[in-house]
């Protein structure tokens, strides 16, 4: 079971230095072609300006123009230890979709907060998110430390300033380093202007961390994609299936038999999670949004549910109006009956009203003319995170707990 | 489930779930290792029978070894091949030579492509991007949708979360569909070797020089290289500080071509 790379996501406020610092990392694995590099001199010639780092993940004419990233994008690098995907997200409040389309497929994180600022709106809104999106490998790095002459105090006071934040949140970092992105101090070297600081470099730390990987031992839960003539087609979102199993399907709540398991030209005994299969069954009245279940542990099939969800549309939403959620392959009309508790996602200020606006975050329930299969997020997280849509966009997330 | 297996699954879902919103759809394959192998992964996902077109858009300037691979594994995968040209464009002699490249480029696979899809109204494309190929590339999102003048509106293109895509095209919009946007070059490769997928044998070395990345001649150069066989050519990539486009002359010329290109709508 050894998956080759991690994806990391680095996220913090606008102009804190996020796509500098993967530049540097990059520089420092002397993971960039000599090309790129010329390419980005060209550019940055060409606009009268230094060679900037950021422009190594900000490729777009607009983003060089104004040093900012719009859109959340990858990159590949490799330590001694092994591959790594980092993946850029944009600190502007107006880019927060593509903030989260990017975080929401990393493993860890890193958060990253200027010396001489300290923690501003986006810092607190990403960390929120990070905590929402279930990262819980975070490296926070205190970065322009030449800004602040490497100042052990300074750097003292803006830990204390991210704890006591963090805490809010119940986020524990697993490191906080003081770093210099534009110097290369402590991203893969030790360097002198910080030898007052004990801990890792930004890459030990990244390398001390581990793949997530679904747990073990979860039951059977498997959503129907789509059906080909005498195929059940779908992704196993976690255990595990047999042939000869006898299975549930909800929300039916019809059993059924799996005569065989099929992957292109193989035949399977057994398939488990992460695999796209075919399946034959016993009773071929099936459709997509259904899922297959373990007969034995069955989810919850529910019209009625609380969720929270975060909103990152300029499209607004009140109570009881309609809005058509998606969970793995089921599709359904629903509305927000009630609000629980709306708030600021950066403050986490309450906020009164029945409308949920652009980036706030909501605790609702929700009603569904038609049931809907469910997971608490915690325990299956694939069955407990949606989307809603309107107009045909993704509007916001949400998560059950 | 190895990394390749995790790459594969991934791939093959959003291929599924592109067939099911999109039944409009066609594989826009360019005959090079990437379209190639993202051809395997449809004919897996749908075991063994494509249920929608492969489209070739021919400037007419590919190599004979490209047009020799495609009418072989056409035949052998049974595929319901459409080859889409610029007729218009080659009648008027638009050719590398007296026509800029990025203009050529336009014309011969960028309209060429436009015709295509207006004359067989799909709604959806699978193209085999990747993000580490370029950084605009690396941009892209998994379904990415362009408006009937075929721009890609980059500024505000559509979140993406927990597999979860852009699922209903409006009225003159169509998606491209990028099934390997989370594979890289050498994944590429390392997969093409477990699965045995048909190469071409331009990608081998012949006489120390092989081509790393497939397009039109005039514009396609070889890099030099010794790698004859698969494995020495998964090594040389491990190694190189080169580009993998580096051959490839549309992408540069000036500052920022690809992301005029592709702005305009191409791959």
């Amino acid at each position: 079971m050894i998956k080759e790379y991690l994806k990391f996501v680095i996220v913090g406020h606008v102009d804190h230095g996020k796509s500098s610092l993967i530049g540097r990392l990059l520089f420092d694995t002397k993971s960039i072609p000599q090309e790129k590099i010329d390419e980005v001199k060209t550019v940055c010639e060409a606009l009268g300006k230094d060679f900037e780092f950021s422009y190594l993940m900000d490729y777009l004419t607009e983003e060089r123009e104004k040093n900012i990233t719009i859109d959340t994008t990858q990159t590949f690098f490799k330590t001694k230890q092994r591959d790594y995907v980092i993946i850029d997200a944009p600190g502007h409040k107006e880019f927060l979709k593509n903030m989260i389309t990017g975080s929401s497929l990393a493993e860890a994180a890193i958060l990253i907060v200027d010396a001489d600022e300290g923690i501003k709106e986006q810092t607190k809104r990403h960390a929120y998110l990070l905590n929402l999106l279930n990262l819980k490998q975070i490296i926070v790095v205190i970065n322009k430390m030449d800004l602040v002459d490497y100042q052990e105090k300074r750097f003292k006071e803006v830990e204390q300033e991210v704890i006591t934040h963090l805490n809010k949140l119940n986020l524990k970092p697993n490191y906080i380093i003081p770093i210099s992105a534009k110097n290369g101090d402590n991203i893969a070297t030790k360097d002198n202007n910080l030898n007052w600081f004990q801990g890792p470099t930004v890459l030990d730390a990244l390398d001390s961390f581990t793949n997530q990987f679904q747990e073990e031992n979860l039951p059977l839960r498997l959503p129907v994609q789509d059906i080909y003539e005498d195929m059940v087609v779908g992704r196993i979102e976690s255990g595990k299936i047999e042939k000869n199993q006898e299975i549930t399907i909800l929300p039916s709540n019809v059993s059924n038999k799996v005569l065989s398991i099929k992957k292109w030209r193989e035949e399977l005994d057994l398939a488990s999670y992460g695999h796209s299969i075919g399946l034959k069954l016993d009773d071929i009245q099936v459709k997509r949004g259904q899922i297959i279940c373990d007969k034995d542990n069955l989810p919850q099939v529910v019209n009625n549910f609380k969720a929270t969800i975060f909103w990152m549309s300029s499209n607004e939403i009140k109570v009881n109006e309609i809005v058509s959620l998606k969970i793995v392959t089921q599709e359904q009309d629903v509305v927000i009956k009630k609000i629980h508790k709306l708030m600021d996602s950066s403050t986490l200020e309450e906020i009164d009203g029945d409308v949920i606006k652009e980036t706030y975050i909501a605790e609702v329930e929700f009603k569904s003319d038609k049931p809907l299969v469910i997971e608490n997020y915690n325990k299956i997280p694939e069955m407990g995170r949606f989307v809603l849509i309107q107009n045909e966009d993704i509007v916001a997330g949400g998560i059950i707990v | 489930m190895d990394h390749l297996d995790e790459l594969e699954n991934k791939s093959i879902y959003i291929i599924r779930e592109a067939f099911h919103d999109f039944k409009d759809m066609a594989l826009l394959w360019s005959i090079g290792k990437d379209s190639t192998t993202l051809l395997w992964l449809c004919m897996k996902a749908f075991f063994g029978k494509l249920p929608f077109p492969a489209v070739h858009i021919d400037t007419t300037f590919k190599f004979p070894e490209m047009y020799e691979f495609r009418d072989k594994y056409a035949k052998e995968f049974n595929l319901n091949l459409i080859v889409g040209k610029n007729e218009e464009a080659l009648k008027k002699g638009v050719n590398y030579q007296d026509t800029d490249t990025f203009e050529c480029t336009h014309l011969l696979k960028t309209e060429a492509l436009k015709q295509t899809i207006a004359k067989h109204k799909f709604k959806a494309l699978l193209v085999g991007i990747r993000r580490d190929e370029h950084g605009i590339r690396a941009k892209e999102r998994y379904f990415s949708p362009r408006n009937k003048d075929f721009k890609w509106n980059y500024k505000d293109q559509p979140a993406e979360l927990w597999d979860q895509y852009k699922s209903k095209a409006e009225e003159d919009v169509h998606l491209r569909v990028h099934p390997l946007l989370h594979w890289t070059e050498q994944d590429i490769w390392e997969y093409t070797k477990r699965e045995n997928i048909p190469v071409n044998k331009l990608y081998f070395a012949k006489d120390g020089k092989r081509f790393r990345s497939l397009g039109c001649m005039p514009i396609t150069k070889p890099i030099k290289s010794e790698a004859d066989t698969i494995d020495k050519v998964i090594e040389e990539i491990k190694n190189t500080k080169e580009a993998e486009r580096a051959g490839r002359l549309q992408d540069k010329e000036q500052a920022n071509t690809m992301e005029k290109l592709r702005s305009l709508g191409y791959m």
